[in-house]
């Protein structure tokens, strides 16, 4: 390793014989930068699990346009609801070929063992199978039989193996809202961060679960359009149909990249993840300073020499970022494999979708060789103390 | 005619400022030959560390002038004079090696001052001067696994690694043996019959001033005397 770093570098790789020549030190350097890497991926992680969790509901509809009352409307569980008159006012425009109201509700489920979810419950007409994504539409129509669901095999705290064989002529009773209602069918979505699972629901049982609310009233509107039709235009065109305010269009793709950006920078749990991130980076530069400092000053005297001998500056920070380099490229791949295993655990244990991304793994890499140069750059200034005058 | 490697003029020093400012040197002149061996003596505190680290560019000169192979240093920036320390060779009481370098490349360190070159040629040199000093089976250890005077032996090898044209060295050996001291001053007299590498050394080891060619003694910032050495003497009352 060292006669190929002194091809690479030109030089003694003295900072990487440095580093090996405390290994103990050397040690505790790369569990300090493993630590940092695993603070940084966990939020990273939980950021994008959170960012998966807002798009996962988006992604169960395929209309051409989504229309969603203005108030709460950059999320779509907590938009409030608009009339359905909505949807019959942009039907009149020639492009649109068909509308369907979402009816969206929450409710908590007590399973047989006192665990409680959090579900959230999607309404919807039994024809509005070509609103939906393909796999939902047949599982749809069956949903026309009352008081029947389908039910979400990923749903947290319950035991959903007993739904296993859901089928429409074998429903498996369960209660909800004081309510006996029989799974016909499951799906695969998973809680997020705002519930434990997702059920579907026709429209009807949707308003025997949740008497209160009107079919006047959906949650959001989906749109098809005539094929060819370009969604920006028709949505510029219909919002001129409505006053003012009344509604926001967008595409479903817009609305999800919308949330999403709106989850994670203005909502508190996204913050949250933000900070998390810029301690996990604040700690890998501190504890990278830490060890990069305490070596300058360990081997004050022999930089000094150097000085003396007539090295220049430019091969004191190419020691500094040798070092800083080696700690960061050698301390990311525990924190890698230990982040991978967070993951799967935490994966495991809560059903959020969080799994590392090639992306995440890259951009945390270089962040992570960005951070200890940057510690290198600030342990420099102990450099100032190598004075050669003082040797003799 | 004899060279002049280092020519010292009307040179005086201060450290601190204001009240706390002290004089450490009081109109200095000295001129140094290429290829002598020149002793600094004195007390401590008498200034001769001070005036080694301004003839070896490693301080600023205040007041006076320092010629060094024909270079002014007074007023010269600092890249003037790191640039200059590359041609001066550094031999310090405390070896100051790298604690993480073997010996062989403690010594590397000295030629690749001079930037890149072929590694292989850097150690095959750095071999050399270590066996002549009689480290040749140690060319691998670690300073931590080498005697003072193994250390030192090194850290002179280091200083003439990148064959300098002045050797600055402070009390070179004092953690040698009385055969190991006298062989390393005998390198630097030969270097300098042979090479023309000027040494200057202070030190308190009289079995140096049998070989020295030159003994300036300091006291409180002032030459106070300046003699030839033994060798010098004795030298010149050879017969021929």
């Amino acid at each position: 390793m060292t006669a190929f770093l002194a091809r690479l570098l030109g030089r003694l790789p003295i900072g990487y014989l440095q580093l090996m020549h405390h290994p103990g030190r050397l040690l505790a350097a790369l569990a300090g930068v493993a630590f940092a890497n695993v603070l940084v991926f966990v939020q990273l992680g939980l950021a994008g699990s959170m960012a998966e969790s807002v798009a996962i509901p988006y992604r169960l509809f395929q209309p051409d346009l989504l229309i969603i009352s203005p108030a709460e409307s950059e999320s779509l569980s907590d938009a409030s609801t608009l009339p359905r008159q909505r949807m019959f006012q942009a039907l009149v425009h020639p492009d649109v070929t068909g509308g369907t109201p979402i009816y969206m509700g929450r409710s908590t489920w007590i399973s047989g063992n006192d665990a409680s979810s959090s579900i959230q419950f999607f309404g919807l007409e039994p024809d509005a199978g070509p609103f939906v994504h393909e796999a939902l539409a047949a599982p749809l129509i069956s949903l026309s039989l009352s008081d029947t669901a389908l039910v979400d095999t990923l749903t947290r705290f319950v035991d959903m193996r007993g739904f296993a064989a859901a089928h429409p002529e074998a429903p498996v009773p369960f209660e909800m809202q004081g309510r006996q209602l029989g799974a016909i069918g499951t799906v695969s979505i998973g809680g997020g961060f705002g519930g434990d699972g997702v059920f579907l629901v026709s429209d009807q049982t949707f308003f025997q679960l949740f008497p209160q609310r009107s079919s006047a009233t959906p949650s959001h509107i989906l749109l098809a359009l005539d094929p060819g039709a370009d969604p920006g235009r028709v949505a510029t065109e219909l919002a001129q149909l409505y006053p003012p305010d009344a509604v926001r269009i967008r595409t479903v793709t817009q609305a999800m990249e919308q949330e999403v950006r709106y989850q994670m920078t203005e909502r508190p749990t996204g913050l949250i993840f933000a900070f998390g991130v810029v301690i996990g980076i604040i700690v890998g530069i501190v504890i990278a300073y830490q060890v990069l400092s305490a070596d300058v000053a360990d081997h004050i005297r022999e930089y000094a020499t150097f000085k003396a001998m007539g090295f220049r500056q430019g091969f004191f920070v190419g020691i500094i970022l040798e070092e800083a380099i080696i700690l960061a490229a050698i301390g990311f791949w525990p924190g890698l494999a230990l982040s991978e295993l967070f993951y799967r655990s935490l994966a495991y244990l809560t059903n959020i979708p969080i799994f590392m991304t090639p992306d995440r793994a890259v951009a945390v890499f270089i962040g992570t060789i960005i951070a200890c140069a940057m510690s290198g750059v600030l342990a420099m200034r102990k450099l100032a103390a190598a004075e050669p005058a003082d040797l003799f | 005619m004899t060279e002049t490697a280092i020519e010292v003029t009307a040179l005086e020093h201060f450290f601190g400022d204001g009240e706390a400012r002290k004089q450490a040197l009081f109109d200095v002149n000295l001129a140094v030959a290429r290829g002598s061996l020149t002793v600094l003596m004195g007390p401590s505190g008498s200034g001769k560390t001070t005036l080694l680290t301004l003839m070896g560019c490693l301080r600023e000169v205040h007041a006076g002038s320092v010629r060094l192979l024909d270079r002014e240093l007074f007023q010269s920036d600092e890249i003037s004079r790191i640039d200059m320390r590359r041609r001066l060779g550094f031999i310090f009481q405390a070896h100051n090696l790298h604690d993480s370098l073997t010996a062989r490349q403690n010594v590397m360190m000295g030629l690749q001052v001079h930037g890149r070159g072929d590694p292989k040629r850097h150690a095959l040199a750095a071999d050399h001067l270590l066996d002549l000093l009689g480290l040749g089976q140690r060319l691998d250890y670690l300073p931590g696994n080498l005697s003072g005077g193994q250390k030192q032996r090194v850290a002179i090898a280091r200083a003439l690694a990148s064959n300098p044209d002045i050797i600055f060295a402070d009390e070179p050996t004092a953690a040698l043996d009385k055969v190991s001291g006298l062989a390393a001053v005998r390198l630097f007299k030969d270097l300098g019959r042979a090479r023309g590498t000027t040494t200057v050394m202070v030190t308190h080891d009289p079995r140096i001033l049998d070989l020295a060619d030159r003994v300036v003694t300091l006291e409180d910032g002032r030459i106070v005397e300046d003699r030839a050495g033994t060798a010098r003497n004795n030298a010149s009352t050879a017969p021929a």
